[in-house]
């Protein structure tokens, strides 16, 4: 019975911490171009109020448009646009909730030869 | 024994009292995420129900003891009382199967234990705690060497996550450690038995129950944590939720007039899997030297993440209301 119910419980789809499912650029990759903006899509429906976006360069310095925020059409999808970017390394900085009020947090690089 | 007692239901109130008004739900130090590792105790508190744990392992020969087949069945639930403080209980059931003489089964003595997380840092993914637990003498059935008096152990408790390690070292940040290090105190320091022989004598065997520190660690290495936070090396699932793992179990006898010093435990290589509401894992249990055994053992364990399943119910706390599954911040 308890078996049972793990797998039941295993089965859900969704996270009770929405933790990221993909992102373009990928996490920890090297992009021949500037990237446009960054998407990150996690694995559960991310609240828009309380999940932010942000990309720094190797400065520390702020290089989003600051629009950044969870897509109107894919709850899932949390993205900023960007401007055009020079090579560098960039890291990207994220805080989501989850719709169950789970907060998640985390950042990752990638870099644009 | 009363004063033991009194001591244990003082830390207990005072911890409630001293707990401080923020942290996270399980396991959780920053972006690192800690599982509730099989074989030592966790650095966190949390609302979780271990069930089953199983263990089976062949235990060798000791004195005039055969080896013998030893099966457990555990399971542990535990609470939090505030977002730092909280309390489990624990029970076994276990099943011996020795080499010569007949299968004995029974429970073992139930366990209690308080924990108190005393610092975390979310930047550095570090965790530090404080506990005591305390095996109730007498709740247990002597037939499987359940002893009949208390044993207290506190413990410090740590984890820590590498996440701050620079760049170039990026494939070591999902690496993370746990451990404790204890000493168990008997309240009985020794235990007489009395033998009759064929002629009716009756003969006094006298024997020592030992303090002995209880420690040990764990290294693991979180693929979630490599995928989402360092380099997305294309994991489909369940792999990108699997936490390999190594255990380090070890006791080490410290007032025994024939074993002080005679550390025994075991290493443990096993597995770890996290979904929303459950965690899987399975270890091998392999012993550390021939003192501990000679036969690999193997432990599996079901865990429930009680504060996700049920938040209005199993994350109230008497202090700070439903504390929910995660505190934002």
């Amino acid at each position: 019975m308890l078996a049972a119910a793990a797998l039941a419980l295993v089965a859900s789809a969704a996270w009770a911490h929405a933790f990221p499912d993909h992102s373009e650029p990928r996490v920890g990759s090297t992009v021949e171009a500037p990237p446009p903006s960054v998407r990150i899509w996690f694995d559960g429906q991310i609240e828009p109020v309380f999940s932010t976006i942000r990309v720094e360069n190797s400065n520390k310095e702020r290089v989003d448009k600051g629009d950044g925020g969870v897509d109107a059409a894919d709850n899932r999808l949390l993205a900023v646009t960007l401007p055009p970017l020079p090579s560098g390394r960039y890291r990207v900085y994220w805080s989501v909730v989850a719709r169950d009020g789970h907060r998640t947090e985390g950042d990752f690089p990638f870099r644009i030869k | 024994m009363r004063a033991l007692h009194s001591v244990v239901a003082l830390s207990l109130v005072t911890g409630v009292v001293a707990a401080a008004a923020t942290a996270e739900a399980h396991g959780m130090a920053g972006k690192r995420f800690f599982p509730a590792t099989l074989g030592i105790d966790d650095p966190f508190v949390a609302d979780e129900l271990s069930l089953p744990t199983v263990q089976h392992i062949k235990r060798p020969a000791e004195g005039d003891s055969p080896a013998t087949r030893e099966t457990e069945v555990s399971g542990e639930f535990s609470k939090r009382l505030s977002p730092n403080f909280g309390f489990s209980l624990g029970g076994t059931w276990r099943a011996l199967d020795p080499d010569e003489g007949k299968s004995l089964t029974g429970f073992d003595n139930l366990e209690l234990a308080i924990k108190y997380v005393f610092f975390k840092s979310d930047p550095h993914e570090l965790l530090l705690s404080a506990g005591i637990s305390w095996d109730v003498g007498g709740t247990g059935q002597r037939k499987i060497g359940a002893e009949g008096f208390d044993t207290f152990t506190p413990a410090l408790f740590f984890g820590k996550g590498f996440g701050d390690l620079p760049d170039a070292l990026d494939l070591v940040k999902p690496v993370a450690i746990t451990g404790t290090f204890g000493v168990s105190i008997p309240t009985r320091h020794a235990t007489k038995k009395f033998n009759t022989d064929e002629d009716g004598n009756v003969e006094v065997e006298r024997e020592v129950n030992a303090s002995a520190a209880q420690w040990g660690f764990t290294v693991q290495y979180n693929l979630q944590y490599l995928q989402s936070y360092v380099r997305d090396v294309g994991l489909p699932a369940p792999f990108n939720r699997m936490i390999p793992l190594v255990e380090f179990v070890m006791q080490t006898p410290l007032d025994d007039p024939k074993k002080a010093g005679r550390t025994t435990g075991t290493i443990n290589p096993g597995i770890i899997w996290f979904g929303r509401y459950v965690q899987v894992g399975v270890e091998a249990v392999i012993p550390v030297n021939d003192r501990t055994g000679k036969n690999v053992g193997v432990l599996g364990q079901l865990h429930f993440y009680l504060d996700d399943i049920a938040p209005q119910i199993f994350s109230w706390t008497p202090f700070h209301g439903v504390l929910g599954p995660t505190q934002p911040r």
